[in-house]
This record gives C-alpha cells, structure tokens and sequence, in this order.
C-alpha cells in the first residue's frame, strides 16, 4: 500500500537512485584517483590537526577537510574554524592541543 | 588526404565500443568521408560481424604485422558503402601479437589514403588498449550510465591523460530517457559533471542496435534508428560540424511519449 502510495504520489520519501549513484561515483573517484583510501583520508585529516592544534587552538567539531573536485583536479580543501582564545587560558590550550589526534 | 586517427575505447567491456566503431564509421561514410576501421581486439574478433563483412575475411591485422600480406590484401571494403574498409583482428592470436609500434607503423601507412582510421580497442586497460591508444589522435571513451562503467571510464581518462592522449571526448551509450526522467538514470549531465570531460554523443537505448547488428547492418545506416541518428550525429561532430545535442523529449518517439502519458496515470503491477 505504501509503494503504491508512493508510486501515485511521486517517489515518496526515497532518494531517486541516480542522485545515489552520483554521490557514490564521485565519492569512490576521489579515492580511486588519488589512490588514498578513506582511512589513510582519515589519517591524514588527524596529523594535519593534530599539528595545528599544537600552535592554535581549533573547534574540532566544526572542522570541514576533504577533497574536492575541480574539472578534472583535485584539492584538498580544509576550513578549520579557530576557537576564541580568550574563553580558555593558554596552559589548557597546549595540554588539549597534546592529547589531539587518535 | 591526412586522416585523423581515432580510437574508441571504454575500460568495461559490454559498453558498446564496437557497435560505437562501426556505427560511426558508417555515418563517416554516408557524410562521404573515406574510413577504415581497424578492429584492434585481437583474440576476440567482432567488428567484422557488426559491420556485416564476416564472410570476407582473407587476412588479418596479425598477417600483416607479421608479413604474410601486404597492407591492402587485409583491406575489406564494404559494399553498401563503398568509402568503407575493415582491418579485422586475428581470431587465433593474443594481444601480444601486436606492438604498440606495429600500430604507429600500419596507420602511418594508411593516413594518405583516408580521411578517418576508428581503431576499435578492446575492453581492459593492458597491451591490448596500449596497442588502440598508439597512435591516437583523438579517443572517444564510450560509456553507459551505470556506476562500473563510469568508474572505468574515469580510469581510462586517467591513463589517456598520462599517456598525453586525453583526456577524449566522451560517448554516453545505452541511455533511457524515461529512467532519467524518473531520476532513476544518470542523465548525461551527471556522467559529464563526474567525469569532467567533453560531451561527443548521446547515444539512446534503442531495439534497433541489436535488430541491425542481427543483420550486420549497422544502425547508423537505417533512418527510422534513433539510435543511428546519434551515432551519425557523432559522425558529423567529428566531421567537424555543429551538431546540437538530442534533447530529453526527441531522442523518445511519439507513441513511447503518449504510452508514457498514460501508464503514469494508472499505477503499474510491475
């Protein structure tokens, strides 16, 4: 009843799949290029922080690194927001900068 | 006459490069431009059946390479269209019975005589396809729109840009508009924006390609084919003339778009 609904209605709630397949192409393409697995990825975004948080202090759950496509180049595009300094005192700035990174 | 060589390549298999091959260059020849093409899948010889001319074979491109014909002795040419030629593959032999300088040779041999040599490359991305890519001037990748054919796609672009052939201009075979339009296809856009090469041909799915390779008489030479037109299309794109691109609604035909009309209104049991 509910496909039929869904049918009569349009497609429902369902994402169409070629908007699936194209976020899955491009996700996969970005991988196969550069032949950098998403782990390596994921490793590499935490030693990239992880040495910037040794100098600044940076509002982790907002960072937004990835690689992106531009024609047929990619760049790794990394937008990493700075936490206001003057909220934390400097000490506990360096200990959180130390203890970053898995 | 300097002919521009062009290979027609795809990564996959099962895409659609030798159907593409003889279909453009049966709409190259109705534009009265003088092709040959060379089937360059050596061991899996097809070409040959698509384009009608399987009976004919003498020699092959493995015979001339290894001296037992001269060049023109492999030749075919087609008699529905005279400005038409096949260099078949050899059936018996691997890949490696051809070099990469094999290649460069037999098409400089062939250049004075035609406007365009297709070199058909065979499906993979080893000796078989550095032998098509030799000695390409342009490469049109062929691809469905389907995410293991686009992901082969976008390999074979990456190998023809280090080989400093590419990146190619890009064919999107097989595409139903009707499945686009549900947004259950990738539409030729979505190919174009994941690959970021330039569009050459949009080419429909149509019962027609299948019915005239039955035949060995390649769509590009039936009229009433939507699929032909496309594929002539390509050829005059290649030709060098500004073809507009089939929109949604043409590369579908009247009745397909009135059956549409009405099966949307009525829920389907399937």
């Amino acid at each position: 009843m509910n496909a039929l609904l869904d049918r009569l209605m349009g497609r429902g709630n369902t994402t169409p799949s070629a908007k699936v397949a194209k976020e899955r192409l491009q996700f996969v393409l970005v991988h196969d290029r550069l032949d950098l697995s998403p782990d390596k990825l994921e490793a590499m975004k935490d030693e990239i922080l992880s040495v910037i948080s040794k100098y600044v202090r940076i509002d982790r759950n907002n960072v937004d690194i990835s690689i992106e496509q531009r024609q047929r180049d990619n760049w790794l595009v990394a937008d990493i927001p700075l936490s206001p300094e003057d909220e934390e005192d400097a000490d506990e700035a360096e200990a959180d900068g130390k203890k970053s990174g898995k | 006459m300097t002919a521009r060589v062009i290979t027609i390549t795809s990564g996959k298999g099962g895409v659609g490069k030798t159907t593409a091959t003889a279909n453009i260059a049966v709409g190259l020849a109705l534009l009265g431009k003088k092709v040959i093409a060379i089937d360059a899948d050596i061991g899996l010889r097809n070409l040959d059946v698509i384009l009608g001319l399987e009976n004919r074979i003498v020699y092959d491109l493995v015979d001339v390479v290894e001296g037992r014909c001269k060049l023109r002795q492999a030749m075919i040419k087609h008699k529905a269209f005279p400005e038409l030629y096949l260099i078949p593959a050899a059936q018996t032999r691997d890949k490696t019975a051809v070099s990469p300088s094999d290649m460069l040779t037999i098409t400089k041999k062939l250049r004075d005589d035609f406007d365009f040599i297709l070199i058909d490359s065979p499906a993979g991305i080893e000796r078989g396809f550095r032998n098509a890519i030799a000695a390409a001037d342009d490469v049109l990748v062929v691809t469905n729109p389907e995410v293991s054919s686009v992901r082969d796609a976008d390999r074979i672009i990456g190998l023809l840009e280090a080989e400093e052939k590419g990146p190619g201009r890009l064919i999107v075979n097989r595409i139903k508009m009707d499945m686009v339009r549900r947004g259950e296809m990738l539409s030729m856009d979505d190919v174009v924006d994941i690959l970021a090469i330039k569009l050459i041909g949009v080419v429909p799915e149509d019962e027609t390609v299948l019915t005239s390779s039955n035949r060995g008489e390649p769509a590009a030479g039936n009229e009433k084919s939507k699929a032909g037109q496309a594929f002539r299309n390509i050829a005059r794109r290649l030709a060098g003339e500004e073809v507009p691109f089939m929109s949604l609604d043409h590369a579908e035909g009247v009745l397909q778009r009135l059956a549409r009309l009405f099966s949307s209104s009525m829920p389907s049991t399937g």
